[in-house]
């Protein structure tokens, strides 16, 4: 069984390096990047099965990003995660209105976190 | 017949000067500029007060009764010092309501009663009737005399005297009419009358004076020699000194009162004073020029009539003639020619004025409002209604000389009456005007009922006592009256009415007329209720010098009409065209398009009334307005609000000027304070919303490893301690954070507190150097300083300024590259000012970047690079701190390659910054 892809866009540095240890953990293998243009570059390229979205990110936010990716065919059923550190009721639309599966508020319960990556990937136990 | 033909030409050429002068006057105007807008014509033309009564009639009263002659003269010069007052008060009405006579002033005075308008024309008319025949008299009687030189004797006119007076009647008729009753004018002034009236006032002035020097030095030798021959005649004696007699002095006053009344109310006066009148200022000139005419005119009667009676054997001769059958006597036949003329000037200038001014009455007082009331002059109907106007006045002119002439004939002729007692018959008659007219300008509470009454009265006891014996006199009635009285009644006797003995006639007519008139006004005015309108008039009336000098909209009426209407009837008396021009006038004034006025509102209406006033009197002009306009009838307290509102408006409004300035004013900051409040409403929400996203994410760290080092066990030792060190660097991290925002909140309120004092820079740089050596050893960073030596004091808080090189170090450190990183710290001053610079060999701050890097959260970072893990506030913190230290901070030239981060500060000095030392000691300033 190959592993599961999981691309972490997120552009704390600090952030990065607990998200890249959590799905690593949990036998995924991980690409990161600290910026929208690259996340779309990442994707391209390694096909991840799910995209970990910061929404505050410099160059393209994340929305937009998520907007890009699922006006692709490829991407139709890439699950996307939103991280967004604004709780907001608005946010929250604006995410799911983008194309999102999900959003998860900073800051996060790793646990949560993680079921709610294997509930959408299926792997949960 | 030669003496006749010369005279026949003389007169002609005179007439022919007049008509010349009076031509020229109009035509004048019809090129806008104004011959008598002058002040010493105006002055001149008020002498039309002297007539052939005065040219001829004062040497008759001073040959028999002396000075007596004189009060006629004194009241009206001392009534010069009261002109200014109340004559400047009536010509303000009656140019602001175009009221153009007598009649027209009283009846507009008192709620504009057809009623007491159409009774003072009448009073009027029959009171100066025997005005004018006597000027008829005096021009007949000269007339005689001239072309009879050897027949003095004026016992029995002759039959051709009489016709020849007949002609002359006719001639002033129409002399009259042709400068008088020309064409209808809204302010009815006539240029070329007043024009001829002021010249003709010259000649006789220059007449009688010559008459005055032939007699006294060239009939005698001087003032002293004639008055010491007459001295020397016993009865003649008496004429210069005042009589002994009870009355005298009763006379001269009432005479005085009589004459000063007069000349106010006189309709050819009032004709001159007011309705000529160009300007209200010439009045003043006139105060002091018009008694000096008087003076003149007077200087010589005494002498005259000494002379005459010295000359000529008493009972020869009548001694109103003395002015011109002296030089006849002597054989000076020019003098007497010219003094011919000047007598002539002194009654035909009489004679027109009078008939105008009564003309006027008589067709806009009497005859106007019958017609219009009988509806006989309808106001649809025929178009030219200013010609009908001009005809019923031309009517009047010759009707008012023609009753003249036959009262001449069948009463003056017959009766032998002095010239002096006719004229004192007419300056009673118009003095009945006196309490209606001064009541009317000073006493709000005259009312309409009061003033008819009093009028009335006046009237009756005038007429009963003066015209009334003339009659007699004239044996046209049973002279039984006179000596038993009306129905044998002894208390009714004409001439010492209610047993009034110890007065002469004229003086007890006076006393009676104008004592019941008075009282009959004030009582009868104060059981009796104004109306509203008249409650309004009287309010205009007498206040009058509270609204401005040209101010118009002081009118009280209310009321609707189609402006169609208000243009048809104006053109039915204006004309076409000077409807046009008064309505584009009337337009301008009120700053609208000819074509927009015809929205008939109130003032429209007022002004139409307003100009019809001037062209067919007020009464009229009213009822042709409310004949087309709805008038809505006005309360007393709806008049009163009127009035109260035109006077208080003007303060109100600058009130409210003023007023909706200041609100303007407080809007306007308002607004801008409240758009200031809705820009920081926004930037505090954007702060917020930012500050929870830079809290959130050192928190999502610390809570990320905190819960990754409690789930997992079997973590290796090195991990922990990698996981636990990110957890403690992301709480320091956080409190940091919140420090600053705490600081930047602080300082944004001012609530900061700074502990400022004189610091020496480098010491400040050392401390920050020293506080951030261990992460300049770990990170393996070449740190070069380079201070001027000598103190760099700057004033500031010391800790504050620490902490802005800590940013700036902190910042330099953080984008240092991991191999070969270097710092540069250098310290400079630079005149009073000092320069301090942090540069870094790191990755550079492109120059678009260069001024957002002081904004709040806002981080340069490179792409390729990992974000650094700053809070984005610092160097907003640093601005901040420098700016309050009366400093700059920027990033300088260069920085693409290694940013190099500047401030400047001003140096500190004991005398540059004074305030420091001069800080009183808190007690001394408690002391």
């Amino acid at each position: 069984m190959t592993q599961k892809k999981i691309l972490v866009v997120e552009d704390d540095p600090v952030i990065v390096i607990s998200l890249e240890f959590l799905m690593a953990q949990n036998g995924y293998e991980v690409q990161t990047c600290n910026n929208g243009e690259d996340a779309l570059k990442l994707a391209e390229q390694h096909q991840p099965d799910l995209i970990l979205l910061d929404v505050m990110l410099p160059r393209r936010t994340g929305y937009e990003v998520c907007q890009a990716l699922r006006s692709q065919e490829q991407f139709a059923n890439t699950k996307i995660v939103l991280l967004t550190a604004r709780g907001r009721d608005v946010d929250v639309q604006k995410g799911l209105d983008a194309g999102a599966d999900t959003y998860v508020t900073k800051p996060f319960s790793t646990r949560d976190l993680v079921k709610t990556v294997k509930d959408l990937l299926g792997d949960a136990d | 017949m030669e003496l006749n033909l010369g005279l026949l030409i003389t007169a002609l050429t005179y007439l022919g000067v007049l008509f010349g002068i009076a031509y020229y006057a109009d035509w004048q105007r019809t090129q806008s500029r104004s011959l008598i807008n002058n002040a010493t014509i105006y002055s001149l033309s008020l002498a039309v007060y002297c007539t052939g009564w005065t040219f001829y009639g004062s040497v008759g009263l001073a040959s028999k009764q002396g000075v007596m002659f004189l009060p006629v003269y004194l009241g009206p010069t001392l009534l010069a010092l009261l002109w200014v007052f109340v004559l400047r008060k009536i010509i303000r009405i009656c140019k602001r309501y175009s009221l153009t006579s007598i009649a027209d002033f009283v009846s507009s005075r008192y709620g504009k009663s057809p009623f007491l308008g159409g009774l003072v024309a009448v009073i009027a008319v029959v009171g100066i009737l025997p005005y004018i025949a006597l000027q008829l008299k005096v021009i007949g009687t000269s007339f005689q005399l001239i072309i009879r030189p050897t027949d003095l004797q004026v016992e029995g006119l002759p039959l051709m005297t009489r016709d020849a007076t007949f002609y002359i009647t006719l001639v002033l008729i129409a002399f009259t009419i042709l400068f008088g009753v020309r064409r209808l004018d809204t302010s009815e002034r006539h240029e070329g009358m007043v024009a001829a009236v002021a010249f003709e006032s010259l000649v006789k002035l220059v007449a009688f004076l010559s008459v005055g020097l032939f007699v006294v030095f060239g009939l005698y030798d001087g003032f002293g020699d004639l008055f010491t021959q007459a001295g020397a005649v016993p009865e003649l004696e008496q004429l210069v000194t005042p009589s002994g007699d009870g009355s005298f002095y009763e006379d001269w006053f009432l005479l005085g009162v009589l004459s000063m009344l007069a000349f106010l109310l006189l309709p050819r006066q009032f004709q001159v004073s007011v309705v000529e009148n160009v300007n209200e200022d010439h009045i003043s000139r006139a105060a002091w020029l018009f008694p000096l005419y008087l003076l003149l005119i007077n200087l010589f009667v005494l002498p005259i009539a000494l002379a005459g009676r010295l000359y000529f054997a008493e009972g020869t001769i009548d001694a109103d003639t003395f002015v011109l059958t002296l030089p006849m006597a002597m054989g000076n036949e020019s003098l007497a020619w010219f003094v011919f003329i000047g007598g002539l000037s002194a009654a035909t200038s009489m004679i027109i004025v009078e008939a105008v001014a009564l003309s006027n009455m008589i067709c806009n007082s009497l005859v106007m409002p019958i017609l219009i009331r009988l509806h006989i002059l309808h106001t649809e109907g025929r178009p030219k209604l200013d010609r009908v106007v001009l005809n019923i006045r031309r009517g009047s002119v010759a009707l008012v000389l023609f009753a003249s002439y036959l009262y001449f004939r069948q009463v003056i002729g017959p009766a032998h009456s002095s010239l002096v007692s006719i004229g004192l018959v007419s300056f009673l008659a118009v003095a009945q005007f006196a309490p209606s007219v001064i009541g009317g300008l000073y006493w709000k509470n005259g009312t309409r009922l009061g003033a008819v009454t009093g009028l009335l009265a006046g009237f009756v006891v005038w007429g009963y006592t003066l015209p009334f014996s003339q009659l007699i006199n004239a044996g046209l009635l049973p002279s039984s009256i006179l000596s038993e009285g009306l129905f044998g009644l002894s208390w009714l006797r004409p001439l010492h009415l209610f047993g009034l003995e110890a007065m002469t006639p004229i003086s007890q007519a006076t006393f009676w007329s104008l004592l019941i008139n008075t009282g009959c006004y004030v009582g009868v005015s104060m059981i009796t209720r104004q109306t509203a309108l008249e409650r309004g008039q009287a309010n205009l009336f007498v206040d009058a010098f509270r609204y401005g000098r040209d101010s118009s909209h002081a009118q009280l009426w209310r009321g609707s009409a189609t402006s169609e209407e208000l243009r048809t009837l104006l053109q039915r008396f204006l004309g076409n065209r000077r409807t046009d021009q008064v309505l584009r006038e009337f337009a301008h004034s009120r700053g609208l398009n000819p074509e927009e006025i015809w929205q008939a509102d109130s003032d429209l209406i007022q002004y139409t009334e307003k100009l019809l006033s001037g062209a067919i009197g007020s009464v009229s002009a009213r009822i042709m307005v409310a004949s087309v306009a709805k008038e809505e009838p006005l309360r007393v307290d709806e008049v009163m609000d009127l009035l109260d509102a035109t006077q208080q408006a003007i303060a109100y409004s600058q009130q409210l000027e003023e007023k909706s300035q200041q609100l303007q004013t407080a809007t306007a900051e308002l607004r801008k304070a409240n758009l200031r409040l809705q820009e920081l409403d926004a930037l505090k929400d954007e702060f917020i919303s930012t500050i929870t996203h830079e809290l959130r994410t050192p928190l999502t760290s610390i809570r990320a490893f905190s819960e990754i080092l409690y789930d997992a066990r079997n973590l290796p030792k090195a991990k922990q301690k990698e996981f636990l060190s990110i957890v403690i660097q992301e709480s320091e991290r956080l409190t940091r954070l919140i420090n600053q925002i705490l600081d930047i909140e602080k300082m944004e309120l001012g609530k900061l507190e700074w502990n400022k004092e004189p610091v020496v820079l480098q010491s400040v740089i050392h401390q920050a150097l020293a506080s951030v050596s261990q992460l300049v050893k770990d990170r393996r960073i070449a740190v070069e300083t380079d201070l001027v030596p000598g103190a760099l004091r700057v004033f500031g808080d010391p800790d504050r300024l620490t902490q802005v090189l800590v940013n700036l170090l902190s910042n330099a450190i953080k984008f240092s590259p991991e191999k070969g990183g270097g710092i540069w710290v250098t310290a400079l001053s630079k005149q009073d000012q000092v320069v301090v610079r942090v540069r870094d060999n790191g990755i550079g701050i492109p120059s678009e970047y260069w001024e957002s890097v002081f904004e709040k959260f806002k981080q340069y970072q490179d792409q390729e690079e990992e974000r650094p893990s700053g809070t984005g506030l610092g160097l907003s913190i640093s601005k901040t701190i420098i700016e309050n230290h009366q400093g700059r901070m920027y990033v300088a030239p260069g920085s693409e390659s290694g940013a190099i981060l500047e401030f400047v500060l001003p140096l500190w000095s004991k005398t540059s910054q004074p305030e420091v030392d001069a800080r009183p000691p808190q007690k001394a300033v408690a002391a």
